[in-house]
């Protein structure tokens, strides 16, 4: 009992020396804090006053001069150009109203414009300019210089607006910048990015401008100016200046753009073209597309519907987004899973009597020729596209090693293009089938992968590299559209190709493959048109994807049903098929056949690339753009600070 | 009712931090009408919140010392499930995971670890009667890392740290050997470099930032630069109430919450300063006394760490407003606009009286 009182009191009394040693430590730590305070609020006192007082001094952002986007040839795809704006100085609300009322008498002022004005004053901090009309024509503009005297506080400035001089061709790769809004605050808080956005009032949406933002914004600058009681600038202190983006070059011919988009003509689809040995996007092409100028400052309500409700979906970037059954496209690469696990070898073959069924079940699954191609091997098969050799194949391989074995071309899985948003496809296994459908997998599933029907799915962009990678003798190099970036002080960073995934194929299971691809385009073949009198070889595989299911017992009549529901066309291709320089997929929605509809198309793009057929250029200068469309006079102008006045101080 | 009966329902309260603690919520709503450009909006609000967390102090004066002892493990496991599913469940605001959405209400469970961490660490260390080996202050360093761990996680740096602190200042006061203490210390200032080379790029220069803020003017050092200018040209006897330019003008950000402090230096001015610190300083002194006349271990450990959390909050707010401390989002206590830290720091002040009217009790 004693001892436990006395370790009571030890306790109490160890306690209160603890106490003790806190309370010094809390007079300490405040005694910091008030000779902190002496310090800012005595000793530095007329520093900061000076600061606070009477000259306020606010930080202002420069905004950098985003980097251009160029294609292969040094064609700009992405440029700046300087535009008239007036501003009016911050005032009295009464003060304003009457500047703007004498204003309207010079140049002309809509209740739009108005009605902006007052939206951005309302949103605006105190000591900043705001627009009152933009977009002013060199006549307003000079008009307005003239009257200057008579509007102290409204300013002519010239700023720096974003234009995509070839509009809707590219317009699926190049993208479009627009208003940061709060999604992409968030994004850029998380990067910690926000600060080199200050005054920044743009952002690349979609495309390479998303994709390589970073490279393409630049750092912003800032600038230390003192401001009059109004809230008006005085005078600059310093000048941090900002550093422009980077320049990016990208491996897209332009003029390969235009042909392959002439030869697309009026239809929808997609199309993608690579140099197979260095992965460079050559052509992409996403059809319909749509002016990329209207979604610079926000796209309005009007031409927002009109290409959202479109029945075509020309938003949609269809070479990575658009999912596709391979069709027969997928069966080179079915042929090489073949031949790569000993099965099929030449001089094996089939004999084909138009339909296969599994054991033991009386289901015929149908070849696309009701009598059947008699005998058949390998060569044969890929040469006229018979789906009875296929079927057998699929079903022997089985899905998991045909899964395993199609997914080092690509399938299933992204490319790694450096554009924003890619789908990966689709490449059915049971394990997937389970877990998507909670069924199991029937052997009649892996029947239809073995034409690339069924569950199966690829993007354009997923078949161009696969049969790059084909065309490459397997290795497969990491697709991408830049090659090149370009730093303000000229420094230029060349990029080197990537390899992706290098499977080691047996090389005379390659030959087989790529010899049949090659007979393909000869009489005899599915796209014999597509070789028909030129001047160098192409190897290819003509595919054509079902949109409606046909029944058992049923026969596809093209003429009953309605164009929507025609077949997908299909076609990829390389040449010349000895040294390939370029490898293409194309799709044609509703085109029906590979080889008739897509088929000319690829010749077209080939005939360009390999031998130099010059189209005729069409562009839509920068200087154009001004005034074509009313809608977008009114968008709100960029706030690059490219202002003569500013221009003028330094 | 009457006089005598409304004396027994506030029979608890003590005057002295009451009378302290209203002359400082004062002095916050004046603050925060001017911080707010003369509206009053805020501040009827601001009144709301102080109406309810008084009344949730009142009723926390009214549960005896030992009935929060017996309150603290069962408060302590909820508070570290809540977390928990805060890690799941959490909805984000300003990219960090706090809150979670009950349907009813929306609470925020790190809040309720700043009452309970003390509590279970007091609770812990008490229970050993008075023979604390070296087993024990380990067991109670566990304690504090799990739920910290899991703040951290949010992430927000500043109430982890703030809860931290409230479990060592019960380690502290409870006898953690100072040999311990002075060795680690020395431990981890010579591990140093090696952390610095474990951080990421990115991590090093939020670093740099935090210790020369005019490396990044337009983004995190902006608030320190601008305050420092708005304490700075305060003066001695300050630019005067609602006078402030930099406050006015909308150059400080964040005014009404974590940098108020910044409004009130600019206004007020050094004397002003001085007097703030003076009265926390009473604050503090009545919350240490306290705790050295309780007469139970708990209570002593509690009632500590309580005041000298107190403490803690007000030196990180002024220190980082006043430019000598890295920026944490740590609201000025009872100055600062908001409920949530209204609520807890009320519901520790009322554990204050409760204790010091047990002592009373006691006494009689």
């Amino acid at each position: 009992m004693r001892a436990e009182l006395r370790n009571h009191q030890y306790e109490q009394s160890r306690f209160k020396i603890r106490l003790v040693i806190c309370i010094v430590a809390v007079l300490v730590l405040f005694g910091i804090l008030a000779t902190r305070f002496y310090y800012l609020q005595v000793s530095q006192h007329q520093h900061y006053k000076t600061l606070a007082e009477r000259n306020r001094i606010a930080l202002l952002p420069i905004v950098p001069t985003r980097g251009l986007i160029y294609d292969r040839n040094g064609d700009e795809l992405a440029t700046n150009f300087f535009s008239y704006i007036l501003e009016i100085a911050p005032a009295k609300p009464a003060e304003i109203e009457k500047t703007i009322n004498q204003l309207s008498a010079i140049v002309e002022i809509s209740a739009y414009d108005r009605k902006r004005f007052k939206k951005l004053r309302a949103e605006t901090k105190r000591f900043k300019s705001v627009p009152i009309r933009t977009n002013l024509n060199d006549d307003e503009a000079a008009k307005f210089a003239v009257n200057h005297f008579r509007f102290p506080n409204v300013e002519l400035k010239s700023r720096l607006f974003r234009n995509y001089p070839f509009s809707s061709s590219g317009a699926h790769f190049v993208g479009y910048i627009g208003r940061i809004n709060d999604r992409d605050v968030k994004k850029l808080t998380k990067n910690e990015k926000l600060s080199n956005y200050k005054g920044s009032d743009h952002i690349g949406k979609s495309g390479i401008e998303s994709f390589y933002e970073e490279q393409l914004h630049g750092t912003t600058g800032f600038q230390q100016i003192e401001i009059d009681n109004n809230g008006r600038p005085v005078r600059t202190l310093t000048t941090n200046p900002a550093t422009a983006g980077e320049s990016v070059t990208l491996s897209v011919d332009m003029n390969l753009q235009q042909v392959a988009e002439d030869a697309f003509g009026e239809r929808r689809g997609a199309l993608v073209a690579l140099d197979p040995k260095t992965g460079e996007v050559l052509t992409y092409l996403s059809k319909p597309s749509y002016d990329l100028n209207l979604f610079v400052g926000g796209i309005d309500h009007e031409n927002w519907n009109r290409l959202n409700n479109s029945i075509d979906r020309p938003l949609i970037n269809r070479p990575i987004r658009g999912l596709y059954p391979a069709a027969s496209t997928f069966k080179p690469f079915i042929a090489m899973a073949g031949l790569e696990n000993n099965l099929r070898k030449p001089p094996y073959r089939i004999l084909d009597k138009g339909f296969y069924s599994l054991p033991n079940s009386k289901h015929r699954y149908r070849d696309w020729r009701k009598t059947g191609h008699g005998y058949v091997d390998i060569t044969r098969a890929i040469i006229i596209s018979c789906d009875t050799f296929f079927y057998g194949l699929a079903v022997e391989l089985g899905i998991k090693r045909l899964a395993a074995f199609v997914s080092h071309f690509g399938f299933g899985k992204k490319t790694g293009i450096d554009l924003p948003g890619e789908k990966s496809g689709l490449l059915p296994t049971p394990e997937w089938k389970k877990r998507r459908y909670k069924k199991p997998w029937y052997a009649g599933d892996t029947v239809i992968v073995g034409i690339g029907q069924g569950y199966t799915l690829v993007t354009p962009m997923q078949l161009a590299q696969a049969t790059a990678t084909l065309a490459n003798d397997g290795v497969s190099m990491k697709p991408r559209f830049a090659i090149k970036f370009t730093k303000p002080t000229g420094e230029e960073v060349r990029l080197k190709p990537i390899v992706q995934d290098k499977t080691v194929l047996a090389q005379e299971n390659i030959d087989i493959v790529r010899n049949a691809m090659k007979r393909v385009t000869l009489p005899g073949g599915t796209a014999r048109m597509v070789g028909s009198g030129a001047p160098y070889t192409v190897a290819g595989k003509t595919g054509t994807a079902q949109v409606v299911g046909i029944k058992q017992n049923e026969n596809y009549d093209a003429k009953t049903v309605s164009d929507r529901n025609l077949d997908h066309a299909l076609f990829v291709a390389y040449a010349p098929a000895d040294d390939p320089k370029i490898a293409l997929a194309i799709v044609v929605e509703n085109g029906e056949h590979g080889g008739s509809t897509a088929g000319p198309i690829a010749r077209k793009v080939f005939d360009y690339y390999l031998l130099g057929k010059k189209p005729p250029k069409k562009k839509v200068k920068p200087t154009e753009r001004v005034g074509q469309t009313t809608v977008q006079d009114r968008l709100i102008p960029q706030p690059h600070r490219h202002q003569i006045q500013s221009n003028r101080a330094n | 009712m009457n006089s005598e009966s409304i004396t027994k329902l506030f029979k608890h309260f003590d005057a002295f931090l009451m009378a302290t603690l209203m002359f400082a919520l004062l002095i916050g709503l004046f603050v925060l009408y001017s911080a707010s450009g003369e509206s009053m909006g805020p501040v009827y609000k601001q009144l709301i919140n102080i109406g309810v967390a008084f009344f949730l102090m009142w009723i926390v004066t009214n549960i005896s010392p030992s009935d929060l002892q017996r309150l603290a493990l069962p408060l302590y496991l909820v508070g570290v499930l809540l977390l928990v599913l805060v890690e799941f469940f959490g909805t984000t605001s300003h990219g960090a995971q706090r809150w979670l959405n009950l349907g009813i209400m929306k609470i925020q469970p790190s809040e309720i670890m700043r009452i309970a961490m003390p509590m279970m660490v007091a609770w812990y260390l008490s229970k050993q009667d008075g023979k604390l080996t070296a087993k024990h202050y380990f067991f109670g360093g566990l304690l504090l890392i799990l739920p910290v761990g899991l703040i951290m996680m949010q992430p927000d740096l500043g109430t982890s740290l703030l809860i931290t602190a409230s479990g060592f200042y019960v380690l502290f006061l409870a006898g953690l050997s100072l040999r311990f203490l002075l060795g680690s210390s020395i431990f981890l200032l010579a591990m140093s470099p090696v952390f610095w080379s474990m951080l990421h790029d990115y991590q090093r220069t939020r670093i740099e930032i935090l210790l020369d803020p005019t490396t990044d003017p337009l983004g995190a050092g902006y608030h320190t630069i601008q305050s420092m200018i708005a304490i700075g040209s305060g003066g001695a006897a300050g630019k005067g109430w609602m006078n402030g330019t930099q406050t006015q003008l909308e150059f400080l950000p964040e005014r009404t919450t974590d940098f108020i402090f910044a409004v009130f230096g600019e206004e007020f001015g050094l004397l002003g300063n001085l007097m703030l610190l003076v009265m926390f300083l009473l604050i503090i002194f009545r919350g240490l006394m306290i705790a050295s006349e309780a007469d139970s271990g708990f209570s002593r450990l509690l009632a500590g760490s309580i005041t000298l959390t107190f403490f803690t909050y007000a030196f990180v707010n002024m220190g980082m407003v006043s430019g000598i401390l890295p920026i944490v989002g740590v609201p000025l206590p009872l100055i600062s606009y908001g409920g949530t830290s209204m609520v807890t720091l009320c519901i520790s002040f009322g554990i204050l009286m409760s204790i010091q009217s047990d002592k009373k009790l006691v006494a009689r």
